[in-house]
């Protein structure tokens, strides 16, 4: 017999699906019910049942609570070595290509979306580039598309970024007051914010580049195998998948149709 | 319930420990003998998380196979796991691995207190939960709930911990059933094992 809570918790995923199109059914269990439970407190109420009340009914609700169910926990330039094996293996063959497009899965609000840019700007690559930012939490991508960070934050991305292989000072790319860096608008020039669900929307555009870290490590084995699909779908031949650095295609559906072009740092190849 | 022992059959152990961790660990883990049939699950708080040799370091001194717990990956019996550094781990349901990302608990990711809960809730009355050395209030909360699942809970003695906080934190909010040194705890692992099913 399933306990209460877990009734309510299929049932509130349920109700926001049909009532606001956000599909959560396939998210990892342990880490939703965490954020539910999280939210029982913030908006006091005693059972998930009455959140559900809350939420159905007011759609500003809804958005509070999809804060709290996505996880916004990023930063710049995280995994140094990642990005620079980027730098060295995939910036040579991305050169390549006369037009480049980038597909940033996830982009929460923004961190990675500021990284690849930096990087893309570095190698001279950046003004033949288009970079799609998408993620489902339009909160996420307003932060994204203002691209202003805290200065302490931003501090900790400094020494990420000389290690990734950075080629200036840091600095150069933001403005600071008030304890907030104020990242520098031509980085986006290119880059497009949208609105995309990788569990319930489809392939939007061919591209050479996707990066999607630490996003599938949310889904159940389903919905990756969904994503994995997605993501070949939209790659070019050849193109490139860079992952999480706790991710990976291995074990999907997908698995024999990417292969590891640098498999410590995630980078893989549609083969 | 097992007759002859009065214990619950165990099905996964699962072991937090911080400051002082390593040594508690390699000296109940290194007992164990080849062939142990639960799967064990550790989450051991590291000063520098991004790069950890535990597998490589664990590997060589416990004659179980060790490993780290990938994301979506099923628990193995007999198997020590250990959570990568950086994540939070977590058990589903269905006896698998997920990682995440959330915030830090008790300055900690991964946290004892996310990996006893989420195995709280997949094993129930089939878990066994160990909270050894270590200086902050990581896994009191999550220790508690492993006992509110019917789940046995195990404390090492704060008088020959070698740092005293965190298994005093789980007693100051919870009685565990068992409160012993490391020697003791070391025997009872492999208790466990006789009565798993």
């Amino acid at each position: 017999m399933e306990r209460n809570s877990e009734i309510e918790l299929r049932l509130l995923i349920e109700a926001i699906y049909l009532k606001y199109s956000y599909d959560f059914r396939d998210y990892s269990g342990a880490s939703i019910k965490r954020r539910v439970n999280h939210a029982l407190s913030q908006f006091e109420c005693g059972t998930i049942s009455a959140l559900q009340e809350k939420v159905l009914h007011d759609p500003a609700a809804f958005m509070q609570l999809l804060q709290l169910l996505t996880i916004p926990v990023s930063e710049m330039f995280r995994d140094p070595s990642h990005f620079l094996a980027i730098r060295n293996e995939v910036v040579p063959l991305l050169r390549t290509y006369p037009s480049i497009k980038v597909w940033i899965a996830g982009c929460s609000t923004g961190e990675e979306v500021y990284s690849m840019a930096i990087l893309l700007r570095e190698e001279g690559l950046l003004e033949r580039t288009i970079i799609y930012a998408t993620d489902i939490n339009p909160r996420s991508l307003e932060k994204a598309k203002q691209g202003i960070f805290s200065m302490e934050n931003v501090r900790a991305y400094t020494a990420n970024y000389q290690q990734a292989g950075g080629q200036r000072s840091f600095a150069d790319y933001y403005t600071a007051a008030y304890g907030y860096a104020i990242f520098d608008k031509s980085l986006c020039e290119n880059v497009t914010f949208a609105d995309h669900s990788l569990a319930t929307d489809s392939v939007f555009s061919e591209t050479q580049l996707i990066s999607c870290r630490n996003v599938l490590i949310y889904f159940n084995k389903n919905l990756q195998d969904r994503a994995f699909g997605l993501f070949h779908e939209s790659l070019c031949h050849r193109g490139f998948l860079v992952l999480g650095s706790k991710e990976t295609p291995d074990f999907s559906a997908f698995g024999n149709q990417f292969e590891p072009l640098v498999k410590q740092e995630r980078i893989y190849r549609k083969s | 319930m097992n007759g002859a022992t009065g214990l619950p059959a165990i099905e996964a152990i699962v072991i937090g420990a911080s400051a002082g961790g390593v040594e508690a660990l390699l000296s109940i883990l290194g007992g164990l003998r080849k062939g142990f049939l639960l799967p064990i699950i550790v989450v051991l708080h590291l000063p520098n998380e991004r790069r950890s040799q535990l597998t490589e370091v664990f590997a060589r001194r416990v004659a179980l196979p060790v490993r780290e717990a990938g994301d979506k990956t099923t628990i193995e019996a007999g198997t020590l796991y250990f959570a990568a550094p950086g994540y939070h781990l977590s058990v589903e349901r269905d006896r698998s691995f997920s990682l995440s990302l959330e915030e830090r608990v008790h300055y900690s990711r991964p946290a004892i207190d996310y990996l006893f809960e989420s195995a709280a809730d997949a094993y129930g009355p089939t878990l066994a939960a160990v909270l050894l050395t270590g200086a902050n209030r990581d896994g009191a909360h999550g220790l508690a709930q492993v006992k509110r699942h019917g789940g046995l809970t195990i404390v090492q003695d704060p008088n020959e911990a070698q740092v005293a906080t965190m298994p005093q934190a789980a007693l100051d909010i919870h009685q565990p059933d068992h409160i012993l040194p490391i020697r003791g705890i070391g025997r009872l692992l492999v208790e466990l094992e006789h009565i798993a099913c």
